[in-house]
Protein backbone atom coordinates (compact mmCIF):
# COMPACT_ATOMS: atom_id res chain seq x y z
CA UNK A 1 0.00 0.00 0.00
CA UNK A 2 1.60 3.22 -1.09
CA UNK A 3 1.60 6.19 1.16
CA UNK A 4 -0.08 8.28 -1.50
CA UNK A 5 -3.08 10.28 -0.40
CA UNK A 6 -4.55 10.45 -3.86
CA UNK A 7 -3.62 7.99 -6.54
CA UNK A 8 -4.84 8.18 -10.10
CA UNK A 9 -4.05 5.00 -11.97
CA UNK A 10 -4.12 4.83 -15.79
CA UNK A 11 -7.40 6.65 -16.02
CA UNK A 12 -9.43 7.38 -19.12
CA UNK A 13 -12.57 9.49 -19.10
CA UNK A 14 -14.90 9.94 -22.01
CA UNK A 15 -18.08 11.99 -21.63
CA UNK A 16 -19.69 10.07 -24.45
CA UNK A 17 -18.67 7.72 -27.24
CA UNK A 18 -18.83 10.35 -29.94
CA UNK A 19 -16.30 12.81 -28.63
CA UNK A 20 -13.85 10.20 -27.41
CA UNK A 21 -11.58 10.37 -24.40
CA UNK A 22 -11.32 13.69 -22.65
CA UNK A 23 -8.33 12.44 -20.71
CA UNK A 24 -6.31 9.36 -21.41
CA UNK A 25 -3.89 7.17 -19.51
CA UNK A 26 -3.43 9.66 -16.72
CA UNK A 27 -1.48 8.42 -13.75
CA UNK A 28 -0.19 10.42 -10.85
CA UNK A 29 0.08 10.19 -7.14
CA UNK A 30 -0.07 12.87 -4.48
CA UNK A 31 1.11 12.80 -0.91
CA UNK A 32 -0.98 14.27 1.83
CA UNK A 33 -0.44 17.99 2.48
CA UNK A 34 1.06 18.35 -0.97
CA UNK A 35 0.19 21.30 -3.20
CA UNK A 36 0.07 20.31 -6.85
CA UNK A 37 -0.84 22.35 -9.90
CA UNK A 38 -2.07 21.21 -13.31
CA UNK A 39 -1.38 23.39 -16.30
CA UNK A 40 -2.07 22.91 -19.97
CA UNK A 41 -3.70 24.43 -23.02
CA UNK A 42 -7.42 25.12 -23.14
CA UNK A 43 -9.63 22.09 -23.41
CA UNK A 44 -6.92 19.67 -22.37
CA UNK A 45 -9.00 18.01 -19.71
CA UNK A 46 -7.89 19.80 -16.56
CA UNK A 47 -11.44 20.36 -15.35
CA UNK A 48 -12.27 16.75 -16.26
CA UNK A 49 -9.44 15.68 -14.00
CA UNK A 50 -10.98 17.76 -11.25
CA UNK A 51 -14.32 16.09 -11.62
CA UNK A 52 -12.54 12.76 -11.30
CA UNK A 53 -10.81 13.69 -8.07
CA UNK A 54 -14.01 15.01 -6.55
CA UNK A 55 -16.03 11.96 -7.48
CA UNK A 56 -18.49 13.96 -9.56
CA UNK A 57 -17.62 11.68 -12.45
CA UNK A 58 -16.32 8.14 -12.62
CA UNK A 59 -13.49 7.11 -14.92
CA UNK A 60 -14.29 5.14 -18.06
CA UNK A 61 -11.16 3.10 -17.39
CA UNK A 62 -8.71 2.88 -14.53
CA UNK A 63 -9.09 3.85 -10.89
CA UNK A 64 -9.00 6.86 -8.66
CA UNK A 65 -8.04 6.02 -5.12
CA UNK A 66 -8.31 8.52 -2.30
CA UNK A 67 -7.09 7.61 1.17
CA UNK A 68 -6.75 4.00 0.16
CA UNK A 69 -10.33 3.65 -1.04
CA UNK A 70 -11.61 3.76 -4.58
CA UNK A 71 -13.71 6.81 -5.32
CA UNK A 72 -17.25 5.83 -6.22
CA UNK A 73 -19.13 9.03 -5.59
CA UNK A 74 -18.79 12.56 -4.27
CA UNK A 75 -16.48 12.65 -1.26
CA UNK A 76 -17.18 14.75 1.76
CA UNK A 77 -13.53 15.28 2.53
CA UNK A 78 -13.34 17.37 -0.62
CA UNK A 79 -13.83 21.10 -0.95
CA UNK A 80 -14.23 22.65 -4.40
CA UNK A 81 -14.06 26.14 -5.78
CA UNK A 82 -14.69 27.00 -9.41
CA UNK A 83 -13.89 29.86 -11.72
CA UNK A 84 -17.34 31.30 -11.05
CA UNK A 85 -17.84 31.82 -7.37
CA UNK A 86 -21.46 30.60 -7.77
CA UNK A 87 -22.60 31.95 -4.46
CA UNK A 88 -26.32 31.62 -3.82
CA UNK A 89 -27.65 35.17 -4.28
CA UNK A 90 -30.52 34.79 -1.83
CA UNK A 91 -28.17 34.02 1.07
CA UNK A 92 -25.88 36.38 2.93
CA UNK A 93 -22.13 35.86 2.77
CA UNK A 94 -22.15 34.11 6.12
CA UNK A 95 -24.99 31.78 5.13
CA UNK A 96 -23.19 30.99 1.89
CA UNK A 97 -20.06 29.97 3.76
CA UNK A 98 -22.14 27.84 6.14
CA UNK A 99 -23.84 25.96 3.30
CA UNK A 100 -21.55 22.88 3.29
CA UNK A 101 -22.18 22.42 7.00
CA UNK A 102 -25.88 22.08 6.28
CA UNK A 103 -25.20 19.19 3.96
CA UNK A 104 -22.16 17.24 5.10
CA UNK A 105 -22.36 14.86 8.01
CA UNK A 106 -21.45 15.02 10.89
CA UNK A 107 -21.99 18.77 10.90
CA UNK A 108 -25.43 18.48 9.42
CA UNK A 109 -26.90 16.52 12.30
CA UNK A 110 -25.96 19.12 14.86
CA UNK A 111 -26.42 22.15 12.69
CA UNK A 112 -29.35 23.73 14.50
CA UNK A 113 -27.84 23.18 17.87
CA UNK A 114 -24.33 24.30 17.06
CA UNK A 115 -25.12 27.00 14.57
CA UNK A 116 -23.51 29.64 16.76
CA UNK A 117 -20.27 27.68 16.94
CA UNK A 118 -20.23 27.09 13.20
CA UNK A 119 -20.97 30.74 12.51
CA UNK A 120 -17.95 31.66 14.59
CA UNK A 121 -15.78 29.29 12.56
CA UNK A 122 -17.11 30.77 9.34
CA UNK A 123 -16.45 34.31 10.57
CA UNK A 124 -12.92 33.30 11.47
CA UNK A 125 -12.38 31.98 7.94
CA UNK A 126 -13.79 35.15 6.45
CA UNK A 127 -11.47 37.13 8.68
CA UNK A 128 -8.46 35.17 7.50
CA UNK A 129 -9.19 36.13 3.90
CA UNK A 130 -9.74 39.74 4.83
CA UNK A 131 -13.52 39.93 4.64
CA UNK A 132 -14.27 41.08 8.18
CA UNK A 133 -17.56 42.90 8.42
CA UNK A 134 -19.02 41.50 5.21
CA UNK A 135 -20.86 38.61 6.80
CA UNK A 136 -24.29 40.10 6.28
CA UNK A 137 -23.80 41.43 2.80
CA UNK A 138 -25.27 39.71 -0.21
CA UNK A 139 -23.04 38.30 -2.96
CA UNK A 140 -23.97 40.95 -5.47
CA UNK A 141 -22.72 43.60 -3.10
CA UNK A 142 -19.21 42.15 -3.30
CA UNK A 143 -16.61 42.52 -6.02
CA UNK A 144 -15.43 39.53 -8.08
CA UNK A 145 -12.31 39.09 -5.97
CA UNK A 146 -14.33 39.19 -2.78
CA UNK A 147 -16.81 36.64 -4.09
CA UNK A 148 -13.94 34.29 -4.94
CA UNK A 149 -12.61 34.68 -1.43
CA UNK A 150 -16.02 33.75 -0.06
CA UNK A 151 -16.08 30.80 -2.40
CA UNK A 152 -12.75 29.60 -1.03
CA UNK A 153 -13.99 29.98 2.54
CA UNK A 154 -17.03 27.94 1.62
CA UNK A 155 -14.74 25.26 0.21
CA UNK A 156 -12.81 25.13 3.47
CA UNK A 157 -15.49 25.49 6.14
CA UNK A 158 -16.12 21.77 6.55
CA UNK A 159 -12.38 21.20 7.00
CA UNK A 160 -11.81 19.07 3.92
CA UNK A 161 -8.59 17.17 3.52
CA UNK A 162 -8.54 17.75 -0.20
CA UNK A 163 -9.11 21.14 -1.80
CA UNK A 164 -9.80 21.23 -5.52
CA UNK A 165 -9.52 24.60 -7.23
CA UNK A 166 -10.61 24.87 -10.86
CA UNK A 167 -9.07 28.07 -12.25
CA UNK A 168 -10.40 30.02 -9.28
CA UNK A 169 -8.54 33.22 -10.08
CA UNK A 170 -8.95 33.24 -13.84
CA UNK A 171 -11.65 35.89 -13.85
CA UNK A 172 -9.78 38.35 -11.65
CA UNK A 173 -7.42 41.20 -12.43
CA UNK A 174 -3.68 40.70 -11.97
CA UNK A 175 -3.37 42.56 -8.67
CA UNK A 176 -6.29 40.84 -7.03
CA UNK A 177 -4.94 37.56 -8.29
CA UNK A 178 -1.55 38.06 -6.63
CA UNK A 179 -3.28 39.10 -3.42
CA UNK A 180 -5.34 35.91 -3.45
CA UNK A 181 -2.25 33.79 -4.14
CA UNK A 182 -0.80 35.04 -0.89
CA UNK A 183 -4.05 34.44 0.95
CA UNK A 184 -4.24 30.89 -0.37
CA UNK A 185 -0.59 30.30 0.43
CA UNK A 186 -1.09 31.48 4.01
CA UNK A 187 -4.24 29.42 4.50
CA UNK A 188 -2.46 26.35 3.20
CA UNK A 189 0.60 26.87 5.36
CA UNK A 190 -1.70 27.18 8.34
CA UNK A 191 -4.05 24.29 7.71
CA UNK A 192 -1.98 22.06 5.42
CA UNK A 193 -4.81 20.46 3.41
CA UNK A 194 -3.86 18.79 0.13
CA UNK A 195 -4.50 21.02 -2.88
CA UNK A 196 -5.03 20.39 -6.56
CA UNK A 197 -4.96 23.69 -8.40
CA UNK A 198 -5.92 23.79 -12.05
CA UNK A 199 -4.76 26.92 -13.79
CA UNK A 200 -3.72 28.57 -17.00
CA UNK A 201 -1.29 30.83 -15.25
CA UNK A 202 2.22 29.36 -15.14
CA UNK A 203 3.44 31.93 -12.63
CA UNK A 204 0.56 31.05 -10.36
CA UNK A 205 1.37 27.36 -10.59
CA UNK A 206 5.07 27.87 -9.95
CA UNK A 207 4.50 30.29 -7.07
CA UNK A 208 2.02 28.16 -5.18
CA UNK A 209 2.76 24.51 -5.94
CA UNK A 210 5.20 21.84 -4.81
CA UNK A 211 4.81 19.95 -8.07
CA UNK A 212 3.47 21.06 -11.44
CA UNK A 213 2.02 18.65 -14.00
CA UNK A 214 1.72 19.65 -17.63
CA UNK A 215 -1.14 18.17 -19.63
CA UNK A 216 -1.26 17.74 -23.37
CA UNK A 217 -3.98 18.76 -25.78
CA UNK A 218 -7.12 16.68 -25.86
CA UNK A 219 -7.16 13.78 -25.13
CA UNK A 220 -5.25 15.01 -22.10
CA UNK A 221 -2.20 13.10 -20.99
CA UNK A 222 0.43 14.00 -18.45
CA UNK A 223 3.39 15.23 -20.48
CA UNK A 224 5.73 16.50 -17.84
CA UNK A 225 6.20 16.71 -14.12
CA UNK A 226 8.25 19.48 -12.57
CA UNK A 227 9.07 19.62 -8.89
CA UNK A 228 9.30 23.21 -7.74
CA UNK A 229 12.27 23.29 -5.44
CA UNK A 230 12.02 26.93 -4.41
CA UNK A 231 12.16 27.10 -0.61
CA UNK A 232 9.14 28.16 1.43
CA UNK A 233 7.79 30.51 2.63
CA UNK A 234 7.67 32.13 -0.80
CA UNK A 235 7.07 35.85 -1.06
CA UNK A 236 5.87 37.56 -4.23
CA UNK A 237 9.38 38.88 -4.75
CA UNK A 238 10.54 35.39 -5.59
CA UNK A 239 8.58 35.56 -8.83
CA UNK A 240 11.19 37.91 -10.21
CA UNK A 241 14.21 35.77 -9.39
CA UNK A 242 16.15 33.96 -12.12
CA UNK A 243 15.31 30.52 -10.80
CA UNK A 244 11.60 31.21 -10.81
CA UNK A 245 11.68 32.73 -14.25
CA UNK A 246 13.61 29.82 -15.68
CA UNK A 247 11.11 27.32 -14.28
CA UNK A 248 8.23 29.26 -15.79
CA UNK A 249 10.13 29.45 -19.05
CA UNK A 250 10.63 25.70 -19.02
CA UNK A 251 6.91 25.12 -18.47
CA UNK A 252 6.14 27.61 -21.20
CA UNK A 253 8.30 25.62 -23.62
CA UNK A 254 6.32 22.50 -22.86
CA UNK A 255 3.03 24.22 -23.51
CA UNK A 256 4.36 25.95 -26.60
CA UNK A 257 5.37 22.61 -28.04
CA UNK A 258 1.93 21.22 -27.33
CA UNK A 259 0.17 24.13 -28.94
CA UNK A 260 2.29 23.90 -32.06
CA UNK A 261 1.86 20.18 -32.40
CA UNK B 1 -54.47 58.43 -15.08
CA UNK B 2 -57.41 56.59 -13.59
CA UNK B 3 -59.07 59.87 -12.63
CA UNK B 4 -58.66 61.15 -16.17
CA UNK B 5 -60.31 58.04 -17.61
CA UNK B 6 -63.25 58.30 -15.21
CA UNK B 7 -63.69 61.95 -16.04
CA UNK B 8 -63.70 61.35 -19.78
CA UNK B 9 -66.12 58.46 -19.32
CA UNK B 10 -68.52 60.64 -17.32
CA UNK B 11 -68.38 63.49 -19.81
CA UNK B 12 -68.90 61.27 -22.84
CA UNK B 13 -71.88 59.55 -21.27
CA UNK B 14 -73.59 62.84 -20.40
CA UNK B 15 -72.77 64.59 -23.63
CA UNK B 16 -73.95 61.82 -25.89
CA UNK B 17 -76.90 60.91 -23.67
CA UNK B 18 -75.78 57.32 -23.56
CA UNK B 19 -78.55 55.22 -22.15
CA UNK B 20 -77.92 53.73 -18.76
CA UNK B 21 -78.73 50.43 -20.29
CA UNK B 22 -75.84 50.42 -22.73
CA UNK B 23 -73.04 52.11 -20.86
CA UNK B 24 -73.62 53.56 -17.41
CA UNK B 25 -71.80 56.69 -16.37
CA UNK B 26 -69.45 56.48 -13.37
CA UNK B 27 -71.85 58.56 -11.31
CA UNK B 28 -74.62 56.03 -11.89
CA UNK B 29 -72.32 53.17 -10.96
CA UNK B 30 -71.28 54.91 -7.77
CA UNK B 31 -74.91 55.46 -6.90
CA UNK B 32 -75.57 51.75 -7.29
CA UNK B 33 -72.58 50.92 -5.18
CA UNK B 34 -73.85 53.13 -2.44
CA UNK B 35 -77.44 52.00 -2.74
CA UNK B 36 -76.74 48.30 -2.66
CA UNK B 37 -73.63 48.33 -0.48
CA UNK B 38 -75.00 45.67 1.83
CA UNK B 39 -75.83 42.95 -0.69
CA UNK B 40 -72.79 43.81 -2.76
CA UNK B 41 -70.39 43.30 0.11
CA UNK B 42 -72.13 40.08 1.04
CA UNK B 43 -71.72 38.69 -2.45
CA UNK B 44 -68.21 40.11 -2.74
CA UNK B 45 -67.17 38.27 0.40
CA UNK B 46 -68.55 35.03 -0.98
CA UNK B 47 -66.68 35.46 -4.22
CA UNK B 48 -63.56 36.44 -2.37
CA UNK B 49 -63.32 33.46 -0.10
CA UNK B 50 -64.26 30.91 -2.74
CA UNK B 51 -61.61 32.41 -4.99
CA UNK B 52 -58.98 32.31 -2.26
CA UNK B 53 -59.86 28.72 -1.44
CA UNK B 54 -59.59 27.68 -5.08
CA UNK B 55 -56.40 29.68 -5.39
CA UNK B 56 -54.86 28.01 -2.34
CA UNK B 57 -55.58 24.56 -3.76
CA UNK B 58 -54.25 25.76 -7.10
CA UNK B 59 -50.98 26.90 -5.49
CA UNK B 60 -50.57 23.62 -3.65
CA UNK B 61 -51.24 21.43 -6.65
CA UNK B 62 -49.43 23.79 -9.03
CA UNK B 63 -46.23 23.74 -7.00
CA UNK B 64 -46.35 19.98 -6.47
CA UNK B 65 -46.87 19.31 -10.17
CA UNK B 66 -44.27 21.92 -11.06
CA UNK B 67 -41.70 20.19 -8.89
CA UNK B 68 -42.47 16.80 -10.42
CA UNK B 69 -42.39 18.07 -13.98
CA UNK B 70 -39.37 20.35 -13.50
CA UNK B 71 -37.17 17.84 -11.73
CA UNK B 72 -37.24 15.03 -14.19
CA UNK B 73 -36.70 15.03 -17.91
CA UNK B 74 -38.96 12.03 -18.24
CA UNK B 75 -41.84 13.62 -16.37
CA UNK B 76 -41.35 16.83 -18.33
CA UNK B 77 -41.86 15.15 -21.69
CA UNK B 78 -44.60 12.85 -20.44
CA UNK B 79 -46.82 15.23 -18.52
CA UNK B 80 -46.48 18.50 -20.39
CA UNK B 81 -48.63 17.61 -23.43
CA UNK B 82 -51.30 16.23 -21.14
CA UNK B 83 -51.41 19.42 -19.14
CA UNK B 84 -51.51 21.64 -22.18
CA UNK B 85 -54.37 19.61 -23.58
CA UNK B 86 -56.25 19.82 -20.32
CA UNK B 87 -55.67 23.53 -20.07
CA UNK B 88 -57.02 24.19 -23.54
CA UNK B 89 -60.51 23.09 -22.58
CA UNK B 90 -62.64 26.20 -21.93
CA UNK B 91 -63.31 26.06 -18.25
CA UNK B 92 -66.78 27.53 -18.64
CA UNK B 93 -67.67 24.28 -20.31
CA UNK B 94 -66.55 22.45 -17.21
CA UNK B 95 -68.90 24.15 -14.82
CA UNK B 96 -72.08 22.25 -15.71
CA UNK B 97 -70.19 19.00 -15.14
CA UNK B 98 -69.01 20.20 -11.75
CA UNK B 99 -72.52 21.30 -10.85
CA UNK B 100 -73.88 17.86 -11.66
CA UNK B 101 -71.19 16.28 -9.49
CA UNK B 102 -71.17 18.70 -6.58
CA UNK B 103 -74.35 20.74 -6.69
CA UNK B 104 -74.93 24.42 -7.20
CA UNK B 105 -72.92 27.18 -5.57
CA UNK B 106 -69.74 27.09 -3.57
CA UNK B 107 -67.97 23.86 -4.49
CA UNK B 108 -68.02 24.29 -8.28
CA UNK B 109 -66.82 27.88 -7.80
CA UNK B 110 -63.84 26.77 -5.75
CA UNK B 111 -63.05 23.95 -8.12
CA UNK B 112 -63.33 26.09 -11.24
CA UNK B 113 -61.02 28.66 -9.70
CA UNK B 114 -58.54 25.90 -8.87
CA UNK B 115 -58.68 24.26 -12.30
CA UNK B 116 -58.11 27.50 -14.15
CA UNK B 117 -55.31 28.86 -12.02
CA UNK B 118 -52.97 25.95 -11.31
CA UNK B 119 -51.51 25.67 -14.80
CA UNK B 120 -49.47 28.91 -14.94
CA UNK B 121 -48.05 28.07 -11.52
CA UNK B 122 -46.99 24.61 -12.65
CA UNK B 123 -45.40 25.94 -15.82
CA UNK B 124 -43.44 28.62 -14.00
CA UNK B 125 -42.21 26.40 -11.18
CA UNK B 126 -41.20 23.71 -13.67
CA UNK B 127 -39.35 26.23 -15.81
CA UNK B 128 -37.61 27.69 -12.78
CA UNK B 129 -36.43 24.27 -11.72
CA UNK B 130 -35.45 23.09 -15.17
CA UNK B 131 -33.24 26.10 -15.76
CA UNK B 132 -31.01 26.03 -12.69
CA UNK B 133 -27.40 26.69 -13.56
CA UNK B 134 -25.54 23.36 -13.38
CA UNK B 135 -22.65 25.03 -11.55
CA UNK B 136 -24.93 25.79 -8.62
CA UNK B 137 -25.94 22.17 -8.48
CA UNK B 138 -22.34 20.95 -8.80
CA UNK B 139 -21.30 22.88 -5.72
CA UNK B 140 -23.80 20.92 -3.65
CA UNK B 141 -23.37 17.59 -5.38
CA UNK B 142 -19.61 17.70 -4.80
CA UNK B 143 -20.44 17.68 -1.10
CA UNK B 144 -22.61 14.62 -1.50
CA UNK B 145 -25.97 16.39 -1.38
CA UNK B 146 -29.05 14.32 -2.20
CA UNK B 147 -31.52 15.39 -4.87
CA UNK B 148 -33.87 16.56 -2.13
CA UNK B 149 -31.10 18.72 -0.69
CA UNK B 150 -30.43 20.31 -4.04
CA UNK B 151 -34.13 20.93 -4.55
CA UNK B 152 -34.71 22.51 -1.16
CA UNK B 153 -31.53 24.54 -0.97
CA UNK B 154 -31.04 25.61 -4.55
CA UNK B 155 -33.99 24.62 -6.74
CA UNK B 156 -36.92 26.16 -4.90
CA UNK B 157 -35.27 29.39 -3.78
CA UNK B 158 -33.95 29.85 -7.30
CA UNK B 159 -37.48 29.40 -8.69
CA UNK B 160 -39.19 31.84 -6.34
CA UNK B 161 -39.12 34.75 -8.80
CA UNK B 162 -40.82 32.58 -11.40
CA UNK B 163 -43.29 31.37 -8.79
CA UNK B 164 -44.32 34.88 -7.77
CA UNK B 165 -44.70 35.92 -11.38
CA UNK B 166 -47.12 33.07 -11.87
CA UNK B 167 -49.03 33.95 -8.69
CA UNK B 168 -49.90 37.33 -10.09
CA UNK B 169 -51.35 35.72 -13.21
CA UNK B 170 -53.01 32.90 -11.32
CA UNK B 171 -54.91 35.11 -8.91
CA UNK B 172 -56.63 36.98 -11.72
CA UNK B 173 -57.47 33.68 -13.37
CA UNK B 174 -58.86 32.34 -10.12
CA UNK B 175 -61.28 35.26 -9.93
CA UNK B 176 -62.34 34.56 -13.49
CA UNK B 177 -62.95 30.95 -12.58
CA UNK B 178 -65.13 31.56 -9.58
CA UNK B 179 -67.14 34.35 -11.21
CA UNK B 180 -67.76 32.26 -14.31
CA UNK B 181 -68.98 29.43 -12.14
CA UNK B 182 -71.22 31.75 -10.18
CA UNK B 183 -72.61 33.17 -13.38
CA UNK B 184 -73.61 29.76 -14.62
CA UNK B 185 -74.96 28.17 -11.48
CA UNK B 186 -75.01 29.83 -8.09
CA UNK B 187 -77.16 31.61 -5.53
CA UNK B 188 -74.45 33.80 -4.15
CA UNK B 189 -71.41 35.69 -5.23
CA UNK B 190 -70.67 38.57 -7.54
CA UNK B 191 -71.19 36.46 -10.63
CA UNK B 192 -74.68 35.63 -9.47
CA UNK B 193 -75.26 39.29 -8.58
CA UNK B 194 -74.24 40.40 -12.04
CA UNK B 195 -76.43 37.78 -13.69
CA UNK B 196 -79.53 38.71 -11.77
CA UNK B 197 -78.89 42.43 -12.06
CA UNK B 198 -78.44 41.99 -15.79
CA UNK B 199 -81.68 40.08 -16.10
CA UNK B 200 -83.43 42.94 -14.29
CA UNK B 201 -81.85 45.46 -16.64
CA UNK B 202 -79.94 47.11 -13.82
CA UNK B 203 -76.77 47.79 -15.77
CA UNK B 204 -75.14 50.19 -13.28
CA UNK B 205 -75.29 47.40 -10.76
CA UNK B 206 -73.69 45.00 -13.21
CA UNK B 207 -70.86 47.40 -13.79
CA UNK B 208 -70.57 47.95 -10.07
CA UNK B 209 -70.08 44.23 -9.73
CA UNK B 210 -67.36 44.28 -12.36
CA UNK B 211 -65.56 47.03 -10.56
CA UNK B 212 -65.74 45.22 -7.24
CA UNK B 213 -64.14 42.17 -8.80
CA UNK B 214 -61.29 44.11 -10.33
CA UNK B 215 -60.68 45.95 -7.07
CA UNK B 216 -60.41 42.64 -5.23
CA UNK B 217 -58.10 41.19 -7.84
CA UNK B 218 -55.93 44.29 -7.81
CA UNK B 219 -55.71 44.21 -4.04
CA UNK B 220 -54.46 40.63 -4.12
CA UNK B 221 -52.02 41.51 -6.86
CA UNK B 222 -50.57 44.24 -4.70
CA UNK B 223 -50.25 41.82 -1.77
CA UNK B 224 -48.29 39.33 -3.88
CA UNK B 225 -46.14 42.04 -5.40
CA UNK B 226 -45.17 43.17 -1.90
CA UNK B 227 -44.38 39.61 -0.82
CA UNK B 228 -42.35 39.15 -3.98
CA UNK B 229 -40.30 42.21 -3.33
CA UNK B 230 -39.51 41.03 0.19
CA UNK B 231 -38.64 37.47 -0.71
CA UNK B 232 -36.95 37.85 -4.06
CA UNK B 233 -35.25 41.21 -3.75
CA UNK B 234 -32.09 39.50 -4.88
CA UNK B 235 -33.53 38.72 -8.29
CA UNK B 236 -34.88 42.13 -9.25
CA UNK B 237 -31.92 44.06 -7.89
CA UNK B 238 -30.85 45.03 -11.42
CA UNK B 239 -34.19 46.60 -12.10
CA UNK B 240 -34.30 48.32 -8.73
CA UNK B 241 -30.82 49.70 -9.25
CA UNK B 242 -31.71 51.16 -12.62
CA UNK B 243 -34.91 52.73 -11.27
Amino acid sequence: MSDAFVEVDKVDLAYDEVSGNAIEDVSLSMKEHEFIAMVGPSGCGKSTFMKLCSGLRRPSKGQVIVEGREVSGPLKIVGMAFQNATLLPWRTTLDNVLLPLEIVQPYRATFKRDRGKYALKAKELLHSVGLDGYENRFPWELSGGMQQRVSICRALVHEPKLLLLDEPFAALDAFTREELWCILRDLWMLKRFTVVLVTHDLREATFLADTVYVMSKRPGRILARRVIDIPRPRELEVTYTDKFVSIVHELREHIGRIRKA
Amino acid sequence: MLAAIILVWEVVCRALHVSDFIFPAPSAILRSLGQYAGPISGHALQTFWTTMAGFAIGVGVGVALGVIVGSSRLMYTALYPLMVGFNSIPKAAFVPVLVVWFGIGTVPAILTAFIICFFPITVNVATGLATIEPELEDVLRALGASRMDVLMKVGLPRSLPFFFASLKVAITLAFVGSVVSETVAANEGIGYLMMSAGSQMRMPLVFAGLIVISVMAMAMYVVFAAMERRMTGWATRGMDARA
